[in-house]
């Protein structure tokens, strides 16, 4: 027992904190990447989340894959960000902050509306790719649940891999540090944002057709992913990868913990608490070394 | 012969600032061309406004007889116009090797070309090759502009836009840059070169314009001047 | 500034002012409600562009000054019988003043968009709070109460018509918008714009900012809270929905559109909005009708009119009334 609580249930709280944690760390990583590139707060990041998770119901309903129904969703959501940031987003370029945050608040209402149009308000349903659970402690596990937070690590591991050694990911770095000489270098820097945004929608639709499964798919599932989103990316430190990937993890954990006591939507209230924390002691960002 | 860069009547603003009142010159194909004269005087912007950073709001500049004016950067460089800024501007937290990957990694450049080209500035600047895998910003400023040359060298250019290229540098170094400008010259390329240092100038280019206030007023055959004359101090004296 | 445009202004003004006392008087029933819940909304548009257009900070929190208007009306009218109108305002008002004071404390020192996610988070904050908390506030279903009479209690008073609940909200929302205009124009009003222009030379030519911006903020919750009590007594319930993010996004929605710092144009932006709302919801079910195309009869308003919103930023980023912002400000 530690503090009147049964070690079995803390730890099982941690690797349910744990996966969240990997989820969320995918959901803010893309966000983290196009802000930290390109500067943009892209608010409708949790409705591309949403409908990564569609696009996974109904490529599974269709083909009984769901392997292909994560490709094919991760796919057609990276080419629908490309296209949104072609036409709604590149006007807006060298222009106040504000209005990337106005339009793509827009694009966020359009694509929900969309969604509750098309599909309809009752939640729909992915079903996991193989069922099956372990004995954690007392609990049947579900191994789902850890291969979730495998996959999400290996995507982030792939994305490091890919901004590190990549002919793209040099583009793409180069064009973070100085984007106007990075133009000079000939390195396509309008494509190099557009490219860069898809990833993010990418990494966001994986995410949803991963988190499907616990929790039923609907319009409004991206609301209360993209204000954690926000909150990681800002503890994390704006625009610092590995930032926000531990700052998802250390959020997660704290509001699985703090679950035990109080009710998940109230657990919110963490969160929220560790950002007010950050933004006044160190507002560049819990896991930035050195502040700038 | 048509030359390689036409700038005519180039007027460009920064915000409210007029800063070039009508800029005309030339560079031939496989010309150094020095652009000389006083601090603010819009050498830099010159260099900037035929590189597309900054948009003149009027004039024209054409580049192998096809005009340029208003192409966005990228475009320029895989024409081949290259640029290598005052301020040198390599990518510190990217190492050597990734700098230059920045200009090698084109279309339509085979492996064995790539690795002909590195070869190449690695025996330009051995330093260089020392360092490769280092980040960018932990060499000195005498090896940061060597890279800096030696990334735009990557995109094979066929102009290259030197600014003030031995600002700040050690007077060994500053010859080195007189040696690679010369064997830049012997290979074909065209330069067009800003400087505030006259003998280097004069000595590296076949041409000089001087500018003042904003505009090209003159222009020299380099081999007719020489540093002490008249018309250097009227451009650059105090 | 001449006196023939101060003219032009306030002939302009007047003759605007006197149509909306009039129109409830030739107005249908629903049309007259409409008009009045623009006004409101107008009024929680307006006090946002103190902050938005005249400050430069984008807040994304006045979904909860707005709520806490509300609650605090919902509070006076439930405790205190018989249902006191004055009392209900000054509730109303602290609440949304207290609140905007917490929210001023920590945000104010944050610029940009940590200003504008900072004030989301605490928005949903009090979401939050107000959603769980349901023995106080009723939690998901809200809070119904009676409508107070208007007049003073003890001396006179008499039930609230559509009309006379009108006017009485017209009356509000013009005096907010002359006080809120002289703000704009006071010698504080420009310490506000130069910290838009240049935050850091205002702080350098010595005025200490963040007490400016928290004062800012303060006056833009008490009128936002303001907007807030006027709604409930409209609607005679308080529900956590308002206190939810989107409204805020809306808000900011109607800053935009309307044309931001120009005070007049988040209430432009408010009508158009919602009349385009309006619009479109009757639109869809008869098109399905018309044209016999059932699946279009749902089709959500918010599409459209998102679109239009998405259009509106990138080519008339300005809004509306954003050509007669110098005119609006100066005359």
């Amino acid at each position: 027992m530690f503090a009147g609580i049964p070690w079995d249930i803390i730890m099982i709280q941690t690797v349910n904190g744990l996966v969240s944690g990997m989820i969320l760390a995918l959901v803010a990583s893309g966000l983290t990447l196009i802000f930290g590139i390109m500067d943009v707060v892209n608010f409708a990041h949790g409705e591309l989340f949403m409908l990564g998770a569609y696009m996974g119901v109904i490529v599974l309903t269709a083909t009984g894959s769901f392997w292909l129904a994560l490709v094919l969703a991760i796919l057609i959501v990276a080419l629908l960000g490309a296209v949104m940031q072609v036409v709604t987003l590149r006007p807006l370029l060298g222009r106040d902050p504000l209005n990337t945050i106005l339009a793509t608040f827009g694009i966020s209402l359009v694509l929900q509306n969309y969604a509750l149009w098309q599909f309809g308000p009752v939640a729909r349903k992915i079903q996991e790719p193989f069922t099956g659970q372990f004995t954690l402690f007392y609990l049947q596990y579900p191994w789902y649940r850890i291969v979730i937070a495998l996959l999400s690590a290996g995507i982030i591991g792939g994305l490091y891999l890919f901004m590190k050694y990549g002919r793209y990911g040099i583009w793409i770095r180069a064009t973070t540090q100085d984007r106007v000489m990075a133009q000079a270098m000939g390195i396509p820097v309008p494509w190099v944002h557009t490219g860069v945004f898809a990833i993010g929608a990418g990494m966001a639709a994986a995410s949803g057709v991963l988190f499907g499964p616990l929790v039923g798919v609907n319009h409004a599932m991206g609301l209360d992913w993209v204000l954690k989103a926000f909150i990681v990316v800002v503890v994390g430190g704006m625009g610092n990868l590995g930032g926000s990937i531990l700052a998802a993890i250390f959020i997660s954990l704290l509001e699985a913990y703090a679950s035990i006591w109080v009710s998940p939507s109230q657990a919110i209230i963490v969160s929220s608490v560790v950002l007010i924390l950050t933004l006044l002691f160190r507002p560049t960002g819990l896991f930035v070394p050195t502040p700038k | 012969m048509q030359p390689l860069v036409t700038v005519e009547g180039i007027h460009t603003f920064y915000g409210k600032s007029h800063i070039l009142h009508g800029v005309s010159l030339q560079v031939g194909a496989g010309e150094v061309v020095g652009l000389l004269g006083r601090n603010g005087v819009g050498k830099s912007t010159t260099l900037k406004t035929i590189m597309g950073l900054v948009n003149p709001s009027q004039g024209t500049i054409m580049f192998e007889g096809k005009p340029i004016t208003g192409l966005p950067s990228h475009k320029l460089a895989r024409l081949g116009i290259g640029y290598v800024p005052e301020d040198r501007r390599i990518f510190k937290l990217l190492t050597v090797m990734e700098n230059l990957r920045t200009g090698l990694d084109r279309t339509g450049v085979t492996e064995e070309k790539k690795k002909q080209l590195l070869d190449k500035a690695f025996a330009f600047f051995p330093r260089l090759a020392e360092r490769r895998t280092q980040a960018g910003g932990t060499l000195s400023g005498g090896e940061q502009q060597m890279l800096a040359i030696a990334r735009v060298m990557m995109l094979e250019p066929k102009i290259i836009l030197l600014d003030e290229p031995t600002e700040g540098l050690m007077p060994r170094m500053v010859s080195q840059i007189r040696e690679i400008i010369d064997v830049l010259h012997k290979e074909g390329v065209a330069i067009l070169l800003v400087e505030q240092n006259v003998p280097l100038t004069l000595e590296s280019s076949q041409r000089v314009y001087f500018m003042e206030k904003g505009a090209v007023r003159h222009q020299a055959a380099a081999s007719t001047l020489t540093v002490n004359d008249p018309v250097i101090h009227q451009y650059l004296g105090v | 500034m001449s006196k023939r445009r101060a003219t032009y202004y306030w002939t302009g003004f007047v003759v605007i002012v006197a149509l909306l006392v009039l129109a409830p008087l030739v107005l249908p029933e629903f049309w007259r409600r409409f008009l009045t819940e623009i006004l409101i909304w107008g009024l929680l548009a307006m006090s946002s562009d103190l902050l938005i257009g005249y400050t430069g900070m984008v807040s994304f929190g006045h979904s909860a000054f707005f709520g806490l208007g509300m609650y605090g009306a919902a509070a006076a009218l439930l405790m205190v019988k018989p249902a006191n109108l004055w009392l209900a305002i000054l509730y109303g008002l602290a609440g949304s003043a207290a609140v905007a004071l917490f929210v001023a404390y920590f945000s104010t020192r944050l610029r940009d968009i940590y200003f504008a996610i900072t004030t989301l988070i605490f928005s949903q904050i009090f979401y939050v709070i107000i959603f769980t908390w349901t023995e106080v506030t009723g939690g998901e279903n809200g809070l119904s109460f009676p409508r107070p009479q208007l007049g003073i209690p003890g001396i006179y008073t008499t039930p609230f018509t559509s009309t006379t609940l009108h006017w009485f909200v017209l009356f509000f929302v013009v005096a907010s918008y002359l006080i809120l205009r002289r703000i704009t124009q006071s010698p504080f009003g420009m310490v506000l714009q130069s910290i838009r222009e240049n935050e850091a030379r205002t702080r350098a030519i010595g005025y200490p900012v963040e007490r400016y911006k928290m004062v800012a903020v303060m006056l833009s919750g008490v009128f936002a809270g303001l907007a807030g009590v006027l709604y409930a007594m409209q609607n005679r319930f308080a529900a956590p929905d308002f206190v939810y993010f989107l409204i805020s996004g809306e808000v900011v929605i109607f800053n935009v559109m309307g044309g931001i710092g120009t005070l007049l144009g988040p209430i432009v932006g408010a009508g158009f909005f919602l009349g385009l709302r309006e619009g479109f919801s009757r639109l869809f079910p008869w098109m399905a009708q018309t044209f016999d195309i059932p699946q279009i009869e749902q089709f959500p308003y918010l599409i459209p009119l998102g679109v239009i919103f998405i259009l509106m930023v990138i080519f008339l980023p300005q809004g509306l009334l954003g050509f007669a912002k110098r005119w609006l400000n100066t005359s």
